[in-house]
């Protein structure tokens, strides 16, 4: 059993920090202010390879791990968490299920780019009528020549408008249930197609979150992904992944805020002296800390078996439960620590409160990880 | 190399266009102070083109002979012909020590003569004195700044330091002082003088982050007015410093954001960081606290600012920065 | 076109905390890291390697633990490294320590050698010169900016107090360059995952041309008599009297201070 880094993740770790404190955590204030796309980050992240880290060399990706790409949604996130999960939507819910699923032509017309960066990747499930109970797929996708006809619509999808590659479900044999479900690649410049309504958020609100609409919109047939009818359990395996990227949002979330709450009980006096030396304050971030420690050790060790080809599906979810209740508790106390100061926009910690919620929601709200959890434990 | 034999403390007088520059007046003065406590003599040496009519004003600053090297090869400096004169006077006069300003030129001057004489050489020296065997102790901020260190070199001759400018100081001018000038020629070899300046460019740095400033000059709410800001500039402008704000300036419309300091601005490190009518909340504090000295003028004498500043003055800032100002500009 | 890049690795001396009471470091929890001079140095090779194509060789004198710099390099874009490490170099000041590199740049075939201005540690600025001066090169210091001109000649920007001069001079030589004079990109992901499978040549004092008398402490010329911490900052004082009283006080104490 061995805990540590290695030698390449120790590297990683070193410019992703570096990174992330002094080209993302400038913009962050803004980002959430203005509600504004951070395009000129995801740029600067696509020239050194952030956009691509598990991808394989052979497909124009990084060739790094889950444990590095994990790293890497935990230091952006960290600062930002808009940053971290543009990146995590665009690497576990693109990028990932086309290299798992894709055939080669797939995979040689769509990593390369995704993974440069030049293109960024978004992944459609989530329907109005269909959310945890995510089988009652409306969307539909019909056969018509050498074409799939989608229509129907999605919402909430992440990077929905700058993204250039959806993965979309849609119903192909309402008949059968979950199992007449495909998973197909739409384009975004695909006649037919087009992003809706930006939704106002909570937090991470310089993340793009909008609706897809899909009146006739014809893809040729290549562009069905894995076999039809196998398009759920193509998005169940695909929020697999993502759960360890969204655990590490997070987790990073939370360091984010130790950290920040750190630096300022130091400075911050009452009665005489820095409220650091006060035993409350200290148990609190001592509390803080256990939590956030054991979330990262979840987080590492479902990259890990992801990366050694082991079953990973319930230590995703596990660490996905764990960690994003804990980056709304740690947030929260953080908050309270501040006072008065930290519930205004002068600091950051709010917005790390904001941010942090939404990780028990999305890619499964905790309840559906539990299920998944306990299911995996009684069966 | 027998020891006894090096005598003399030198000084490279820098000199730009003719104009020899401040560093070398402290330095000889500073070498006179040395000179005087190990009972040696100060030579001046003296390299550029058309130069030889300011050499007595070398003897007024406190050297008791200048070497003169007066050639069209020094005009403007390069790396090989300084060298090469200075190595050959070296060779001959077998001076004991040679002080050289830490300047661009003297950084850039002072290594290469080191390597080629194989002795020591100590850099950016911010105090030097004399030991018990005459020897000079030479100290010198490392590690950023965060540490000091006296330097010696016992078995190499000449001692070599370059010494930061503004740090010793020069002798007031004595025109009574008499002094020997020597005009001494070098044979050059020109075939490795291998770098040509194209050409020279002065500029005016009109843009300056308040990050890389010496000095600021920074007000608060309590200078919160267009007279008020008019004051701080007028004051930075006889220091050459540059203005900052805390946030309250900002807001109000008097500085742009790139000279907030602060918890939303920036963290800065000046060498002096003067808070005028800033009461010193933990939003500010948090982005100057480093500053090598902290000079705070507030009219409220708990105000937090003086928690944090090496001088605290309890007054009207407005005044204090126009008095201030009278004051220094009159010198 | 070949280029050398010289390298060390340094605590980020601008981190460093000084314990408020004895006034000594705090180094703990320090990071090493690339010189920044040095690194604005690799950064400019590397550019070169892109507009030229050139061949990039970095190189550093330390310890064992330096060799995570040298795979940095590699993650940036440099393609040979060389790990120049020996016990006989222990001590050495900046004469001897530039005596060792330039023993070891004689080995290799170069247009152009780009150091750093200054280390943060030492703050000399002096081995860059004395190297030069050991191999018998041109140099020039306080490198802004450099252009080749494709065949033999570099024409340079160096920065100087009043402003700037515009300098020529042919290869090989060598420049020492400031960390202003570019943004240093970062390591690229895949560079980094493959930074662990390119060789780091390990270099001692039999591979290179010195000798022994010269090394290390021994030829070393300068001693460090005394190292110690800067004094500690006393508390603040604080004056309550008239305008013109303050005025004097302000200004005595910058003199004192020699701000003024």
């Amino acid at each position: 059993m061995n805990f540590s880094l290695t030698r390449e993740q120790i590297l990683f770790q070193q410019m992703i920090k570096d990174f992330a404190e002094k080209e993302v955590k400038p913009l962050a204030a803004e980002v959430d202010e203005l509600e504004r796309f951070p395009y000129e980050t995801v740029e600067k992240m696509a020239k050194i390879g952030i956009m691509g880290i598990p991808i394989p060399k052979q497909y124009g990706g990084a060739g790094g791990d889950n444990v590095m790409y994990a790293m890497a949604v935990e230091e952006l996130s960290a600062v930002c968490g808009t940053t971290g999960v543009i990146v995590s939507a665009h690497t576990s819910l693109c990028c990932a299920p086309i290299l798992e699923n894709g055939t080669e032509e797939q995979k040689m017309k769509y990593l390369p780019k995704l993974a440069s960066g030049e293109w960024i990747g978004a992944f459609g499930l989530t329907e109005a009528g269909a959310g945890t109970d995510a089988a009652g797929q409306q969307t539909t996708a019909v056969e018509d020549g050498d074409n799939w006809i989608l229509n129907g619509s999605k919402i909430f999808i992440t990077n929905a408008g700058p993204a250039h590659v959806y993965i979309v479900m849609a119903m192909t044999d309402k008949s059968q249930g979950t199992r007449g479900i495909s998973a197909f690649i739409v384009e975004g410049d695909t006649p037919g197609f087009s992003v809706g309504k930006k939704e106002k958020k909570m937090g991470i609100r310089g993340s793009a979150t909008c609706e897809l609409i899909f009146e006739n919109c014809i893809i040729p047939k290549e562009n069905l992904l894995g076999k039809i009818g196998k398009g759920f359990g193509i998005a169940m395996k695909t929020l697999d992944g993502g759960r360890i990227g969204i655990a590490a949002q997070a987790l990073g979330i939370a360091q984010g805020a130790i950290d920040e709450t750190i630096k300022y009980v130091k400075e911050r006096k009452q009665f005489g002296r820095a409220i650091s030396a006060f035993q409350n304050t200290q148990f609190q971030l001592a509390d803080m800390h256990a939590r956030t420690e054991a979330s990262r050790l979840l987080v590492r060790q479902a990259a890990h078996k992801k990366d050694q080809k082991l079953p990973y599906s319930v230590d995703a979810a596990t660490a996905k439960l764990f960690a994003a209740e804990t980056s709304s508790w740690v947030t929260n106390k953080a908050v309270q620590l501040y006072g008065g100061y930290g519930y205004t926009r002068e600091y950051p910690i709010e917005r790390m409160m904001r941010d942090a919620k939404i990780t028990e929601i999305y890619e499964g709200t905790s309840e559906v990880q539990r299920m998944v959890i306990s299911a995996n434990l009684l069966k | 190399m027998n020891i006894e034999e090096y005598k003399g403390i030198y000084v490279f007088i820098e000199q730009r266009e003719g104009v020899i520059q401040g560093v070398a007046l402290e330095l000889l003065g500073q070498a006179r102070r040395l000179a005087d406590q190990i009972n040696d003599k100060v030579v001046a040496l003296f390299l550029g083109n058309n130069i030889s009519d300011k050499a007595q004003s070398l003897i007024a600053a406190g050297a008791d002979k200048v070497i003169c090297i007066d050639a069209p090869e020094l005009e403007q400096y390069t790396t090989e012909p300084y060298t090469q004169a200075i190595c050959q006077v070296i060779d001959e006069m077998k001076p004991d020590a040679i002080l050289i300003g830490a300047t661009t030129i003297g950084r850039d001057l002072g290594p290469r003569i080191s390597a080629r004489v194989k002795t020591g050489l100590t850099a950016d020296c911010t105090k030097i004195e004399t030991g018990e065997n005459n020897e000079l102790l030479m100290t010198r901020p490392a590690f950023g700044g965060n540490l000091m260190a006296t330097i010696i070199c016992p078995e190499h001759r000449p001692q070599m330091a370059t010494v930061r400018p503004g740090v010793m100081v020069a002798l007031e001018a004595d025109s009574n002082r008499t002094g020997e000038i020597v005009n001494y020629k070098v044979n050059f070899n020109p075939a490795k003088f291998k770098v040509k300046i194209l050409e020279n460019v002065k500029e005016d740095s009109n843009k300056v982050d308040i990050t890389d400033a010496r000095i600021l000059v920074s007000g608060g709410r309590g200078l919160g007015n267009a007279e008020g800001f008019e004051l701080m500039t007028e004051l930075a402008t006889t220091m050459g410093a540059e203005v900052s704000a805390s946030r309250a300036m900002v807001d109000a419309g008097f500085m742009g954001h790139d000279r907030q300091v602060g918890q939303t601005g920036k963290t800065v490190r000046p060498d002096l960081y003067f808070a005028f009518g800033i009461s010193g909340a933990i939003q500010h504090v948090a982005g100057m606290e480093d500053s090598e000295f902290i000079v705070a003028v507030n009219k409220d004498k708990n105000a937090p600012i003086f928690q944090v500043s090496d001088l605290g003055i309890v007054g009207d800032a407005k005044q204090i920065i126009k008095k201030l100002n009278e004051r220094l500009t009159k010198k | 076109m070949n280029i050398v890049v010289c390298i060390k690795q340094v605590p980020d001396t601008t981190e460093i905390k000084i314990n408020p009471e004895t006034g000594t470091m705090i180094r703990d929890g320090v990071a090493s890291i690339i010189n920044p001079d040095d690194k604005g140095g690799l950064e400019m090779a590397i550019q070169l390697k892109e507009q030229f194509g050139a061949h990039v060789t970095v190189i550093t004198m330390g310890p064992p633990q330096a060799d995570i710099i040298l795979r940095e390099a590699f993650a940036m874009g440099a393609d040979r490294a060389i790990h120049l490490t020996d016990r006989k170099f222990a001590g050495a000041d900046t004469l001897a320590t530039s005596y060792a590199l330039a023993g070891a740049l004689k080995k290799l075939d170069f247009d152009l050698l780009i150091t750093g201005r200054q280390a943060i540690d030492g703050d000399t600025a002096q081995v860059g010169p004395q190297i030069a001066e050991f191999l018998d090169l041109p140099q020039v210091s306080y490198t802004q900016e450099l252009k080749f001109d494709g065949e033999k000649t570099f024409t340079i920007k160096k920065a100087t107090e009043e402003g700037y001069q515009m300098l020529a001079v042919e290869a090989p030589c060598v420049i020492t360059v400031l960390s202003s004079a570019n943004n240093p990109r970062y390591m690229s992901v895949g560079g980094i995952v493959d930074a662990y499978q390119k060789e780091v040549e390990l270099w001692g004092k039999d591979n290179i041309d010195v000798e022994d008398h010269n090394l290390g402490l021994k030829g070393s010329p300068t001693r460090v008599r005394k190292a110690f911490a800067r004094e500690v900052k006393p508390a603040g004082e604080l004056y309550e009297v008239g305008t013109d009283e303050a005025v004097g006080i302000i200004i005595s104490k910058l003199k004192e201070k020699f701000i003024l």
